[in-house]
């Protein structure tokens, strides 16, 4: 019936197109239906920036945390209960500083640690962000809202291979003496992004 | 390969459509999507670098149309097609209308057999190679030199990982690039860090 010319006005819809490959993993006995509410599970209750959030605060009231988090940062992040996947073997926190600032991206796909900042939004997976951060690092976070002063050096970070990263935004001045519950509640996914300050 | 997904530094885009609220998802079939390609590696019936190498062989004008999910779809698909587990004409009949599959895959290739021994602070130049199959070395370094600021655990290596090409793990390297060599009189001064697999850098010799 069909041909395997692409005629663009016969493309089925994506929807319909993932509901085939759906059908086809159950009719080959992979059982879709109970992982993908297991995944839903996971992409909404488990893989959140509050993970990431609770890093951070640590990293900020705890020195001996913060500094096995800059050493090792996946065994860290571990230790507090979190997980990564398996192939996410290295995890590199990104401290930020009043002269430096970090910002991550992936130009080849959307690679994130999404177990710990949770998965990445619609922007940061799309043609615009991926093309420019890396060149125009500086215009690209004043259009999003980021006008850094002119001594502040910008660190670019391209996620090219499975070592995941996570920016640790610099601790706000008015939050002394604040819990760490308290302070992880300031903390975005744009900050651990590093598209945003605090 | 040169593909239309190596995205870093390409001119002509506008501003990012960046909203403080955006979300991850926006249609229920994109949870679906995602799912059905986290399984497939769960499953162990495809890998990371051959689910990228899947999406990177989109045909270009179908790559830059589709969203994020779409091109995960595609390439499940397109691996499940190629390993035999179903058929295109399966997938076609289900879906009612045509399933564009992505582009076949070329040979890969092992790791580089010398790899000079690398360490933090080394000045290191990018390999020039230009490769036919999967790699995960933008193409806006090639050739170019920096520092290496930090080491990673061992990774199978992409380029032959994404073709089942037997090779050995090895590390990746954070090298430090200044924007301004990456493309001269053409960017926002800035440090660039890329993680480079050891098969694509070869140290330099500072002489003085």
């Amino acid at each position: 019936m069909m041909t395997e010319h692409k005629n663009i006005h016969n493309i089925a819809s994506v929807q319909n197109r993932t509901d085939a490959v759906e059908a086809a993993f159950e009719k080959h006995g992979f059982k879709p239906a109970e992982f993908i509410e297991d995944f839903k599970h996971l992409a909404e209750e488990k893989w959140i920036p509050e993970n990431g959030a609770r890093v951070v605060a640590k990293a900020w009231v705890d020195p001996s945390f913060r500094k096995s988090l800059l050493t090792n940062g996946r065994q860290a992040i571990l230790d507090m209960g979190l997980t990564m996947p398996a192939h996410h073997r290295h995890l590199v926190a990104l401290e930020n500083t009043s002269t430096q600032h970090n910002v991550i991206c992936c130009t080849l796909c959307s690679c994130t640690a999404f177990s710990i900042i949770g998965l990445p939004p619609d922007w940061y997976k799309d043609l615009e962000y991926r093309a420019r951060i890396v060149r125009e690092s500086r215009t690209v976070l004043k259009e999003m809202g980021l006008d850094l002063p002119n001594d502040v050096e910008i660190r670019v970070w391209d996620t090219t291979t499975d070592t995941r990263y996570m920016v640790i935004p610099e601790r706000p001045a008015h939050t002394s003496g604040w819990s760490e519950e308290r302070l992880a509640s300031i903390v975005s996914k744009d900050a651990m992004i590093g598209v945003a300050r605090l | 390969m040169d593909g239309m997904h190596d995205m870093g530094g390409k001119q002509g885009f506008g501003r990012v459509r960046y909203s403080p609220e955006a979300k991850v998802f926006h249609e229920p079939w994109e949870v679906r999507a995602n799912a059905l390609y986290s399984l497939a590696v769960k499953l162990g019936i495809v890998n990371m670098d051959e689910y990228r190498y899947a999406i990177e062989r989109m045909e270009p004008r179908h790559y830059l149309s589709a969203s994020y999910y779409e091109r995960s779809l595609t390439s499940v698909a397109t691996l499940f097609v190629e390993k035999e587990i179903f058929t295109l004409h399966e997938l076609e009949q289900m879906a009612q209308g045509a399933f564009p599959l992505s582009a076949p895959g070329v040979p890969g290739r092992k790791n580089l057999a010398m790899r000079e021994e690398i360490n933090l602070h080394d000045r290191v130049r990018v390999s020039s190679d230009f490769v036919a199959g999967h790699v995960r070395m933008p193409a806006y370094i090639r050739g170019k030199c920096g520092v290496v600021v930090g080491k990673s655990p061992a990774y199978p290596f992409p380029d032959a990982h994404a073709h089942g090409v037997e090779a050995e793990n090895e590390p990746t390297f954070d090298v430090q690039f200044r924007s301004e060599d990456l493309w001269p009189h053409s960017t926002d001064s800035a440090l660039v860090h890329v993680g480079v697999f050891h098969s694509y850098l070869e140290k330099v010799n500072v002489q003085f």
